[in-house]
């Protein structure tokens, strides 16, 4: 197959119509499968372990012609500007990192949010230093939980690849217009190799049309030239404050206005499993497989508990996840990190969240085998009490 | 883990292999109709330095995925693994289910200590030393091909996945219409290093299919002894 004369088509088609065939691949290469297909003018890369195959794999697509512009940047801090350079010209951008690089490019997110930048971007997570450990750990989450970005969980390679694939045209909506950034924890996905269903090669997405952006993008061919995209409120007055204040709001709510869109090509924001089990597990990622197999093995001694699978944590299904819980006895919430973001943001949003149970969590790049889970589900067995 | 999963932990040093070794089984066991998940594991560290990577195949959908920490099949790529503790587990068979089976490649054998040979018994584990570098070095030609007599030393002893699904998968990443997976930058550099060494594509699946029968019949022999 080749990169040219592909058929362009709805993002609505490539996910739900278009034919598939099943490969046994890696995360990373799902990635690269994605981004094949999603019609991105430039990708530029920087190398971070467990990152670099997912961009060094986007570099062999530049290569196959599938993406126009690619190059590696000096660090994460100028790739990410340089991103935000491309998107504010009014092109489809693409760019991934983890851990460290994600922290060193930080500044840069919020800026994205702010200047209205549909970037997609690719974390694919690992446990930020030090010590050092290249291993999975879901801590940057926490830290870009309000940058102004969605984030999306994917749980295995298969959903990475959807994600990637849905992410663009979510993130690319005059009312919603912002960043989408599609998490995957690092090597339990990234270096994993599964089975994935993708679609064929003769397809891509349509392109991204700027003049749909709900800013101006800058356009360097057509007098008067605008060289900056940020609103003038650099004057210290109430007005520039204000400004700024209400811009902020008015990002915040752009996330919310993509709930329709999301809900439309993810299906649902949550995914729930045995929903009347007293006990319920609630998890995103790979923390969802682990469960997945602790609750096999929970059921196998005659213990029945529930599941209770997060995909996007922005915007996040408060509502649902109230609703979900809302006969639940004990919640048990398994992360890959230190801090428990997830138990924290749940714990936010239902009424007596005395039944939360904090944990397993795992953290500093550990593999959270299915029988800890099993452990606390032990410890939390209503039964003959 | 669902006890219909066989999992297999390759414990080698960090350019052994053991990393292309477990796609290569993983994918060979999709062609052979099961599910399969492959997880490669190592540090910030390079070249022998400890790295291992994992494979799930069963029957059944597999969710798990990480690390093994209860393998029913150890497969070590290098005595130093043993000897020398270069591995992410102390004892390097910590975590071995009942009856299970450790392939160990060395040149010599050894005596585990008291401590370990007791524990390897009371597991009923089988073990078996196989020279699977001198294998590689003899019949493919180069050290490179050990990861390969590897998986023949682990057919042989299991048949864990079928010798044509083994040469379809050995195609998959080497063969000349491949598209080329990558494990990580080095293993790229590796292969150019190998695919010079071989002209063509073909001649290097034949060298290793070749490794991989032998392999394999040194180990059935291990096997009826």
């Amino acid at each position: 197959m080749s990169a040219k004369n592909l058929k362009e088509v709805s993002t609505e088609y490539m996910l739900f119509e278009a034919k598939r065939e099943e490969q046994f691949m890696t995360g990373s290469e799902a990635v690269r499968e994605a981004i094949r297909r999603a019609n991105v003018d430039m990708a530029i890369a920087y190398p971070i372990t467990p990152q670099s195959e997912s961009m060094h794999l986007i570099g062999d697509l530049y290569a196959e012609g599938y993406v126009k512009e690619y190059f590696r940047g000096e660090n994460e801090f100028a790739v990410m500007s340089q991103v935000a350079g491309g998107a504010m010209a009014g092109v489809r951008m693409f760019t991934a990192t983890c851990g460290p690089g994600t922290l060193r490019a930080f500044e840069n997110f919020p800026m994205w949010a702010g200047a209205r930048l549909p970037i997609v971007i690719g974390f694919m997570t690992r446990a930020i230093n030090a010590p050092l450990s290249i291993q999975p750990d879901t801590i940057e989450m926490a830290m870009l939980m309000d940058t102004g970005m969605l984030m999306l969980h994917a749980e295995n390679a298969q959903e990475l690849y959807d994600m990637y694939l849905m992410s663009f045209s979510i993130a690319e909506r005059t009312s919603v217009h912002i960043p989408v950034g599609i998490f995957v924890d690092g090597f339990f996905v990234t270096h994993t190799r599964q089975k994935v269903k993708v679609v064929t090669e003769d397809v891509k997405l349509k392109p991204y049309d700027p003049s749909m952006s709900p800013t101006p993008h800058i356009d360097m061919e057509t007098p008067p030239f605008r060289y900056m995209k940020d609103p003038f409120v650099m004057k210290s007055n109430y007005v520039s404050y204000a400004a700024h204040a209400s811009w902020q709001q008015e990002c915040m709510a752009s996330i919310e206005r993509s709930r329709p869109f999301l809900k439309e090509l993810l299906g649902s924001f949550i995914e729930q499993q045995n929903p009347d089990a007293p006990i319920q597990i609630i998890a995103s990622g790979t923390a969802v497989s682990q469960s997945r197999e602790a609750i096999k093995m929970a059921k196998e001694e005659g213990i029945e508990v529930g599941l209770i699978k997060v995909k996007t944590i922005r915007p996040f299904p408060a509502e649902e996840i109230r609703q979900a819980l809302s006969k639940a006895e004990k919640i048990i919430v398994p992360e890959f990190n230190r801090v428990g973001w997830l138990a924290k943001e749940v714990a936010s949003v239902i009424p007596n969240n005395d039944r939360m149970v904090q944990g397993p969590r795992v953290f500093g790049g550990m593999t959270m085998p299915p029988d800890v889970i099993v452990k606390v589900i032990k410890e939390n067995a209503l039964f003959g009490v | 883990m669902s006890s219909k999963t066989t999992s297999i932990r390759m414990s080698g040093l960090g350019g052994q292999g053991a990393v292309t070794a477990s796609h290569i089984v993983g994918s060979a066991a999709v062609m052979d109709g099961k599910n399969a998940m492959v997880n490669p594991f190592f540090g910030a560290e390079k070249r022998l330095a400890p790295a291992e990577s994992y494979v799930r195949i069963s029957d059944e959908e597999i969710f798990d995925t990480g690390e093994i920490l209860y393998p029913n099949i150890i497969m070590v790529f290098h005595p130093d693994v043993i000897l020398h503790g270069k591995s992410y587990t102390m004892p390097f068979f910590s975590g071995l289910q009942k009856d299970g089976i450790i392939i160990v490649n060395s040149e010599f054998t050894f005596d585990f200590t008291e401590d370990e040979q007791k524990d390897l018994d009371d597991l009923n584990a089988k073990v078996y030393f196989v020279q699977a570098t001198q294998l590689a070095r003899d019949i493919g030609g180069t050290d490179l091909a050990t990861n390969i007599a590897m998986l023949g030393a682990l057919i042989g002893v299991t048949k864990i996945v079928t010798m044509t699904a083994l040469e379809e998968a050995l195609q998959e990443r080497f063969g000349a219409k491949a598209k080329g997976f990558v494990a990580s930058g080095t293993t790229a550099v590796l292969d150019d290093a190998i695919t010079k060494q071989y002209a063509k594509a073909e001649k290097l699946i034949e060298a290793n299919m070749k490794v991989l029968i032998a392999a394999s019949e040194s180990a059935e022999s291990l096997l009826a002894a």
